[in-house]
């Protein structure tokens, strides 16, 4: 009997009960479809978080400034500014693994054009942020040196900034926004740079020199810098390098003894991506394993339903034998039918995992990502899982007695 | 000799218990006879019946058919000889269900090997043999008791074996379409087909060319005779 043949002969048998192969196939179909939707998710969770990653520099440090210690309630990082202007230099100038180094002051401020108005996040920075950031202007200039020199109030929009004020496509560079209460001139517009990994917007932020900053926002320029300072490391290697490099330098200048807690830290985005990174890669596979569990179920279920279906058929076993069928004619027959079973629940597991996934891509905004070896390996898998439960049902009908078999009620 | 036993014993263990159902038979049939195999319920024909068709092995002794030595071949081959060479036809024609008739002609030779085209087209001819032809389609359910017996026929002479077995073919039906159903055989039997036939009726066997009467596991008369002809 042909292969062609036999399988035909075992949908043929499928189809008589539609139901129960329909119910028989569903702990595959859950299984392959939660395996391939957990990986889509997950993939699309680690994708994202990548993304963020490359957006924000692999090779960029953040050096927040000390807690305030007094009276034995700490305040936090950043809550003292213990950073100052001279340290910002020092780590620019004296660190041989920094490329960049530029200070950032944050404030929420109301940006007001002739008709709209917007709170964004306003950064006081240097020229260097920019390439730090690997942040582009799209439309005009960026912050020269020479703004910063001469604390002039110019400002840089980022893209979601110019959407509120001035509505898509619009070009405002060379018109007056009020920051505050105080005309700033538009200079430039940012690239597009999209979401961080929590979610935030980073187009939704305008930028300006720090000194004008200094001036128009925080009242006056002095020894402390009240923000942080964002670093570049020459390379993306190099990064941890420059993290105890400036962590050195800095307790050095800050007078710490070798007993002394930091008065700054640094924060390593490289570390912080990887970690979460890392987490999310556990969970998908902590969740796919278990989904991979419901696969182990299903295969039983098809042992079961093909155990009822070969002591249901002995008779049709035994006629065929009597025509001249041998064992592995009828071991074959039951082992394609097990196979057809699992490799359709996989089938429609597949579309049902896709379906699925894809449906909470669009419910809840989240990155899915649906690969392909995913889906090889799910059906691949229904298929074993096929093998080995249909083998022993398959074996016992390839052994039995003709005569039995022809004589069975 | 199609059918050649030599001195074949056949014991049934059960537990501690000890059946011998064929206790030293001998028996040779000549190509081209139509044997009626009688006795009454446990006098070995039902397995002097398997072993001839080979779906038994015999305990001790020598079973020649068709020139090969069967008595100590696998399942496999054991399962090749009966597809080439043997027919079977049963009481309860064990027709597979939901099947149309035409497809379980072609049964066997889908085991055999034989090309789908090939197959339809033989099996077509089979059925036409029996009275048949305008039934192809149909499935055993739409089908009398005699007609489905007919379809078993057709389904084991389809291969063109040398031998066809009938084990109680009449039994599940009613005199007249018995009458029918032997008309068939003896058909077969005058086409040189040699038909061996187990049965307890001694109406039955009048239709065969020689009687061989079984009793406690050995042959106790062996005669030939002069066929009644079916009339259908």
């Amino acid at each position: 009997m042909s292969p062609v043949q036999t399988l035909r002969v075992a949908l043929r048998a499928i189809l008589r009960n539609k139901l129960r192969a329909f119910l028989t196939t569903l702990g595959i179909v859950i299984g392959v479809g939660a395996v391939i939707a957990m990986m889509g998710i997950g993939a699309g969770a680690k994708a994202r978080v990548e993304e963020a990653f490359a957006a924000m520099g692999t090779n960029v440090l953040i050096i927040l400034p000390g807690s305030t210690s007094t009276s034995g309630v700490k305040g936090g990082f950043g809550s003292m500014p213990t950073l100052t202007w001279d340290d910002l230099a020092a780590v620019r100038n004296d660190v041989s693994t920094v490329k960049e180094a530029a200070p950032t002051m944050r404030s929420n401020m109301p940006v007001v054009s002739e008709e709209q108005n917007w709170t964004t996040s306003i950064t006081g920075t240097s020229p260097e942020y920019f390439d730090i950031r690997n942040w582009p202007v799209a439309l005009g200039a960026g912050i020269s040196q020479s703004d910063v020199d001469a604390g002039t109030k110019v400002v840089v929009l980022g893209q979601t900034v110019v959407l509120k004020l001035y509505g898509p496509n619009a070009n405002p560079v060379g018109q007056t926004v009020r920051v505050g209460t105080t005309p700033f001139s538009i200079v430039g517009v940012l690239a597009k740079k999209g979401q961080s990994a929590t979610g935030q917007d980073y187009d939704d932020a305008a930028f300006m020199p720090f000194t004008t900053f200094a001036q128009k926002v925080q009242g006056g320029l002095g020894k402390y810098l009240s923000g942080q300072i964002m670093v570049a490391a020459t390379s993306s290697d190099t990064t941890t390098r420059a993290q105890q490099d400036i962590t050195a330098l800095l307790r050095d200048r800050h007078h710490l003894g070798p007993g002394d807690d930091d008065d700054f830290s640094i924060r390593n985005l490289a570390e912080i991506a990887g970690a979460q990174q890392q987490g999310t890669e556990t969970m998908t596979y902590l969740l796919a394993s278990v989904a991979a569990v419901s696969l182990l179920v299903g295969g039983i279920g098809i042992m079961n339903i093909m155990l009822v279906s070969v002591t249901e058929r002995t008779r049709e076993i035994g006629i065929r034998m009597a025509v001249g069928a041998e064992p592995h004619h009828i071991l074959l027959q039951f082992l394609i039918e097990a196979l057809s079973l699992s490799v359709a629940g996989g089938l429609i597991g597949v579309a049902a995992g896709v379906g699925v996934a894809t449906w909470l891509a669009g419910r809840f905004q989240w990155p899915v990502r649906i690969q392909t070896d995913v889906i090889t390996v799910s059906v691949g898998f229904s298929a074993l899982v096929g093998i080995v439960f249909g083998i022993y049902p398959a074996r016992k009908a390839s052994q039995l007695d003709p005569i039995d078999a022809l004589r069975f009620e | 000799m199609v059918i050649e036993l030599t001195d074949v014993i056949k014991v049934y263990q059960t537990g501690d218990v000890e059946l011998r159902a064929l206790d030293g038979v001998s028996l040779s049939v000549q190509e081209g006879e139509f044997v009626a195999v009688m006795g009454s319920s446990g006098s070995g024909k039902s397995t002097l019946m398997n072993i001839i068709g080979c779906l038994d092995r015999p305990t001790a002794g020598r079973y020649v058919l068709a020139g090969r030595d069967v008595s100590g071949m696998s399942r496999s081959e054991r399962a090749r000889i009966r597809n080439r060479v043997l027919g079977f036809v049963f009481q309860q024609f064990n027709l597979l269900a939901r099947t149309s008739a035409v497809e379980n002609v072609e049964l066997p030779l889908e085991y055999g090997g034989v090309p789908a085209r090939q197959r339809r087209r033989r099996a077509t001819d089979a059925l036409e043999r029996v009275g048949l032809g305008k039934r192809l389609g149909h499935h055993p359910n739409q089908l009398s008791g005699g007609q489905q017996q007919r379809v078993a026929i057709a389904r084991a002479i389809v291969n063109d074996p040398k031998v066809i077995l009938a084990d109680e073919p009449t039994g599940a039906l009613d005199s007249r379409t018995s009458i029918d159903v032997l008309a068939v055989f003896q058909g077969l039997w005058r086409s040189g087909i040699t038909v061996v036939l187990v049965t307890h009726e001694p109406d039955i066997a009048e239709f065969a060319s020689r009687v061989v009467v079984m009793r406690d596991g050995k042959v106790l008369s062996d005669r030939a005779q002069e066929a009644k002809r079916a009339e259908s």
